[in-house]
Order: structure tokens, then sequence, then C-alpha cells
């Protein structure tokens, strides 16, 4: 597999046409959204998580936004990701997950992102040998954990 | 035309031979720009402007020599060049000025400058961010009004909305030689026209055209100017402001500080007059001597000659963009412009591919040894024009060759079935 079919794998691609999550659910209660934006490209994705009535979990995951192939495909596994743990993630979870993948990605290569961790989003591994690529797969775990620090 | 004179293009990129196409972002530095900086401060680095010793005569000799090349490389005279930091640093420079023109320093020399509330400034949509926040800053502060001059469809300026837009209120128009994003050469002597018929100062950015163009600033009118040293194949941190010699004389400083002065007191300083007026503090001077031999090499190929060469390029890969599906050019109106001429352009071509983010395309092209850039490149209010957030752009210099784009024409036809777009 040569560097550049190692970053876009096919499950990269395939998230980034088909993604999950995308079109944002309607504000309400238990409802908090952030919008991040990556100055150097302009991309931009708008996220909003609904947490349980006692506040302990995760309970949806939506977003909207543009960007490239990576961007789009980190948003899209990320909602997969709690789609597989049946829809719901512990809330106290959720900065321990994100802080590790973006420990994996800032890693340049050296720690591989763990399937039985992150789902499909373990595809996003090759990121992390692109410097320039980080901020685009992180965009979305940026998002969600601002999103859910506010909900 | 020079390949073998740039080091750095003997480089191979992830395998491959690399094919350099963003100099419109910076330009690659041939052996004797290094060498130039090299032997500057290998022999010869000491202050300038001050020192009675032998290196600091000989720094000064050197540094004002080559203000005198770059300054005849634009047709300017030696005190008509202003050195900066770069593009962004000169446009501030001049929109401070300006400033301080407004709340009276300078006066009564600087009160034809000075802006008062309802004035306006006038820009176009096409600007990079350095010529548009400046002017932004400036309103803010003075409230000033700022307008601008819309493109058209084909990329070309709307002249007949800028015979509008310019008006008794205008006091400054700020516009590009050559936007950065579209390629097009703008109709200097029309604008400059425009503006002096209401006795508006004119600041032109000529960012993109001074590498690529022959240059004579005072022979277009505008009252100030400027460039950038990176992009003309000179180093970093090093730039130009032009200024006709009336508008200099007459405009408050905007750095102050050491080196800019005759008499200073506790309470207040008198000023020396330009181009030392606006040159406070340390200056960039083993650059400056640097892009003195980024001129001369230039010189030496000629600017008609690389503005020939160059537009060999532009029209092998506008021919060779426009044959591959999904490629949309932004700024294309070499096939019948708003004007009904094809518009002058440098080698520089900005687009979209469908179904592909700009930044997957950079990525492909990489991946082949290609660079070029991505992103909004500094013209988000543009992008947005064209309904877009970001594009790739591919712009060529002197040492680029038709193989070079060949290359990049072969490895871009490939991308959308990369992605799966198209079969």
């Amino acid at each position: 597999m040569n560097g550049l079919e190692s970053l876009y794998q096919e499950l990269i691609l395939d998230h980034s046409k088909r993604p999950h999550g995308k079109g944002l659910a309607d504000e309400a209660d238990h409802t908090a959204t952030s919008h991040q934006r990556n100055p150097i490209c302009g991309d931009e994705i708008t996220l909003r998580v609904r947490v349980s009535d006692d506040g302990a979990e995760v309970t949806e995951v939506t977003w909207d936004g543009a960007g490239c192939s990576i961007s789009q495909a980190s948003a899209s596994m990320l909602v997969s990701l709690l789609e597989e743990e049946g829809g719901r993630m512990p809330r106290a979870e959720t900065s321990t997950l994100v802080e590790g993948f973006r420990e994996a990605l800032r890693s340049r290569g050296e720690l591989p992102l763990d399937e039985e961790v992150f789902g499909d989003a373990a595809a996003l591994s090759g990121v992390s040998k692109y410097t320039a690529r980080v901020k685009c797969a992180m965009l979305a775990w940026v998002a969600f954990e601002d999103a859910v620090a506010r909900a | 035309m020079v390949r073998a004179d740039f080091p750095i293009l003997g480089e191979r990129v992830n395998g491959q031979r690399l094919v350099y196409l963003d100099s419109g972002a910076t330009s690659q530095k041939p052996q004797a720009v290094i060498d130039a900086e090299v032997a500057f401060l290998t022999r010869a680095n000491s202050a300038v402007h001050r020192g009675a010793h032998t290196l600091a005569a000989e720094a000064t000799e050197l540094f004002e020599d080559a203000r005198d090349t770059v300054a005849g490389f634009v047709g300017a005279r030696p005190e008509q060049l202003v050195w900066t930091s770069g593009a962004t640093a000169g446009l501030n420079l001049a929109a401070y000025a300006i400033g301080n023109a407004s709340v009276g320093r300078g006066a009564p020399a600087s009160a034809r400058f000075a802006l008062r509330p309802g004035d306006e400034i006038v820009v176009t949509e096409a600007e990079h961010h350095a010529n548009l926040i400046p002017w932004q800053e400036l309103a803010a502060r003075t409230g000033a009004v700022l307008r601008h001059i819309p493109v058209h469809d084909d990329g070309t300026l709307d002249l007949e909305a800028a015979t509008a837009v310019i008006g008794d209120r205008t006091r400054v128009v700020a516009f590009t030689h050559v936007s950065n994003v579209l390629g097009i050469v703008n109709p200097v002597a029309e604008l400059v026209a425009l503006a002096q018929a209401v006795g508006a100062t004119t600041v032109l950015d000529a960012c993109q055209s001074a590498p690529h163009l022959p240059l004579d600033l005072p022979a277009l009118g505008v009252d100030l100017a400027v460039f950038s040293g990176h992009k003309m194949l000179g180093p970093y941190g090093v730039g130009g402001l032009y200024g006709r010699a009336d508008v200099l004389e007459a405009l408050p400083p905007f750095l102050t500080g050491g080196s800019m002065i005759t008499t200073v007191t506790l309470d207040e300083a008198q000023y020396l007059a330009p181009p030392q007026r606006f040159e406070a503090g340390t200056q960039p001077v083993s650059q400056a001597i640097a892009l003195a031999a980024a001129v001369r090499y230039l010189q030496a190929l000629g600017m008609p000659a690389v503005h020939a060469h160059e537009k060999t390029l532009e029209a092998r890969m506008g021919a060779g963009l426009r044959q591959i599906d999904g490629v949309r050019l932004l700024g294309d109106a070499s096939t019948g412009s708003a004007t009904g001429e094809p518009a002058e352009r440098v080698g520089l071509w900005a687009f979209d591919v469908d179904g592909v983010h700009a930044h997957d395309v950079g990525q492909f092209l990489d991946s082949r040894g290609v660079a070029v850039r991505v992103g909004h490149h500094c013209a988000q209010p543009l992008h947005r024009r064209f309904g877009l957030t970001a594009s790739v752009r591919a712009s060529t210099s002197v040492y680029n060759t038709a193989d070079d784009v060949d290359v990049f024409l072969d490895a871009l036809s490939g991308v959308r079935s990369f992605f799966g777009v198209s079969a």
C-alpha cells in the first residue's frame, strides 16, 4: 500500500461520501453546540450533542459542515462510534476518548489508533504521518469535546 | 529557463522529481541569492547607518547599493524605496501613516491624507487579506467607510461599478496589480485615472506582478506600492514600499524609534526625510542585500523574457486544465471577458475540482511530487464570491518548464477517479 492509499483508506472515502450523523438535529433541552473552523483552509463544522436527562451520557451527535474527505470522514466515524456503542456513551469517557485520539494523531505515526476503542476511526491512524492533515481529522473531535463541555 | 540555478529543484519529494508550482506563495531561491546573503554575513556583517568602523561603512554601502538596485528594478529612485519586512508590513505602514495623518500628525503637510468620518476607502473584491484588513481597521479608527469594486464572473474587475464606487468622498483606492487567486493583470491606468479625478491616494499591491512582469511604478502613476522579497526569488523578511516623492515627504511615520530621527528631546522628536523616516529600528540588512542579488538575477534574464516564458506556461496550463473533466477555473477571462478582450495574465491558475476538496487534490498531487497551494489563499471574500471556501492554485516562476506543467496536468487528470468521483 503506497503512502497515499494508506492515508485515504477505502473506509475513509466511504465515510466521506456517505457520512453518518450529517444534518444537525434541532436544538432542544440537553443539547449543546460547538462551531469550529480551520483557519488555514476555511473548513468548518457545527456539531451538536444531546445528553441524557441526568447528564451522565451522550445520547446523540449530529453535525454539519464542509471540508476535505479526512475531516468529513472523521466526523462521520465519531458518530458511528457512538452508534456502535448502542447510541449511548458515558460522558465521563468522552474526554479520555478525545485525548487518546489527539495523542495518536500527533504521534507522527508512532501510536496507532486501537480499533477496539475507536472503531472505524482507527482507519485515521495514517493521518498522523501527515502533520498538515492532523487538524482536518481533529476538527470534529475538538467540536465534540467542546460541545460536551457545554452540555 | 534556468532550473539548474535553483538547488532545491534537484531535491526529490516522495521519491519523485519536485515539480514546484507554488511560487505565488513563495518562490525558490537561486544559488546567487543564497550566496549573497551568506557572503554578507560571512564577510561584511555590521550595523548600518551607525558606527565609524570599516565594517560598518562597508555594510552601509552594500545596504544602500541594494536600495539603488531594487528601486531601479521598479523604475524608482532610491529615496522612493522604503525597506519593510514584507508587503503586509508595507500595507500596514501605508494605512497607519494615513491614520496618523487623520489625527493631525505631520500637519500641515499631511492634511491632504487625513480621513474624516464619511470619507471612503475603496478596495476590490479580489484583495489578499493583507490589502483588505489594514483598510478595515483604518476605516474603523477614523469613521471612514470601506467600499469595494466587484469582480465579474470571469475574474475581471467591474470597471463600470468602479466608476460608480469611486466618487467625491473617496480618499484612498487600494488594489492589487495581479490577484493572487485570479492571476489577471488589473487595469492600473484606468483605476489610477478614476482615483486621480477625485484626488484619492492610490495604493498598489504589486506582490504578484513584481516577480513576473516588467514593472515601472512611476509610469503606472500610483502613489504608493508594495512588493514582497520572498516571492521574487529573494529571502524572507524583506519587502519594499515605493512612494511618489511628494507623498512620502508629506506622510507622517508609522513605526518610530531609532534611526529615523534628527533631534530628540524628552518631549518630542524631529524626523528624517524619507525613506529613513519610515525605517525605525534594525533593518533587514542581509535580506535586502540578498534581494538585490535576486533583482540582478531577474534583470539578467530580462523581465520581458520572464513574462514571455511564463505566458507560455500559463497558456499551456490553462488549455490543459480546461480539458480535464470537473475542473472549473476561477477567473477564466481568456475566452471572452466582460471587456471583450482576453485578460492579460501571469502564470497562475486557481481552480475547483468538482467532488474533490482542494485539500485532497493537493495531497494527491503531492504524492506525485507536485507542490501546489490549497485553501483560500488569504482571499476569503473572493472565494465566497465564487461559492467556494477553498481552491487549488498552481503558480509558476522563471524556473518552471513545460514538462512541469505536463506532469501537473497528468497527475491532476487522475484525481477524480482516485477519489471515486468519476470512472
